[in-house]
């Protein structure tokens, strides 16, 4: 007799982590919740069939990854993804390097950034930096970074070019890169100063 | 073949998507053994990968935001 291999408290037990990992793809309560809930009684009907040579959050993470693509198919069928001009070239970044090719001004040195893993606000800075990101370039950054999709894939399911791509995923670094210098290295949130 | 800052930058990102060119890569190379400001982004674009990661709590370490993985 074969009984599940993770029972249903625990699999609810998940649930909250489940829901800030939906939460940070699709920025949106609503969906998040329904993703969810379809991985939750994904796992619930295929209990049984779970192999237990992962820990139950990576198996239900899979679930989940799978669900949220899903869900940018369904999105990406139903509206093109249309890139601006402005999102799409490189130009307003110029102003972040002189004519010759090196930087205005250039990157600083990081006091201690593992440290900065350790502390929730950090967490938050990084969170309202990617906030401030165009909606495709944000789409793009989450897919490749998050759900560890690759390039070949984001290209096929948002009909882009590999080219806008690597664009949109170059932008969204550097601009990640200052924000987290400004709002956070430079601001002696750094942990040397507590 | 020598790079400025800015396309040794874009090639630190494609660096993180794909496999650069030999081309590519000693040029790369050779522009980061001379340039301290390069060398900080790549360190920079590499820890960034593992803070999102972190910040999606796709790691089995509670309820919390996950803290320092050793």
């Amino acid at each position: 007799m074969p009984s599940p291999a993770v029972e249903l408290r625990e699999l609810e037990s998940h649930r909250t982590a489940l829901l800030r990992f939906a939460m940070t793809q699709l920025r949106d309560p609503t969906q998040a919740e329904d993703c969810v809930q379809e991985t939750l009684s994904a796992a619930i009907q295929n209990a049984a069939r779970f192999a237990g040579d992962s820990s139950v959050r990576t198996w239900l993470i899979g679930i989940l990854k799978h669900k949220i693509l899903d869900h940018f198919r369904k999105a990406s069928r139903e509206r093109t993804i249309s890139l601006s001009d402005e999102e799409s070239s490189l130009d307003d970044f110029d102003v972040l390097f002189r004519e010759d090719g090196h930087y205005v001004e250039p990157p600083a040195a990081w006091a201690d950034p593992e440290q900065a893993l350790t502390q929730r606000e950090f967490f938050e800075v990084l969170e309202m930096c990617m906030d401030r990101l165009p909606t495709n370039t944000a789409l793009v950054f989450r897919m490749r970074e998050i759900m560890g999709i690759e390039i070949e894939e984001i290209c096929k399911e948002l009909a882009i070019t590999a080219n806008n791509c690597w664009v949109l995923l170059y932008r969204a670094r550097m601009s990640l890169r200052q924000c987290l210098e400004q709002r956070w290295f430079a601001t002696g949130h750094s942990p040397r100063t507590r | 073949m020598r790079l400025s800052c800015k396309e040794a930058s874009r090639l630190l990102s494609l660096a993180l998507d794909r496999k650069l060119t030999l081309g590519q890569r000693t040029a790369l190379r050779l522009h980061l053994a001379l340039c301290d400001a390069c060398t900080r982004v790549k360190t920079q674009f590499e820890f960034l990968r593992r803070a999102v990661s972190s910040y999606s709590g796709e790691s089995d370490s509670g309820e919390e935001r996950p803290g320092h993985k050793s």
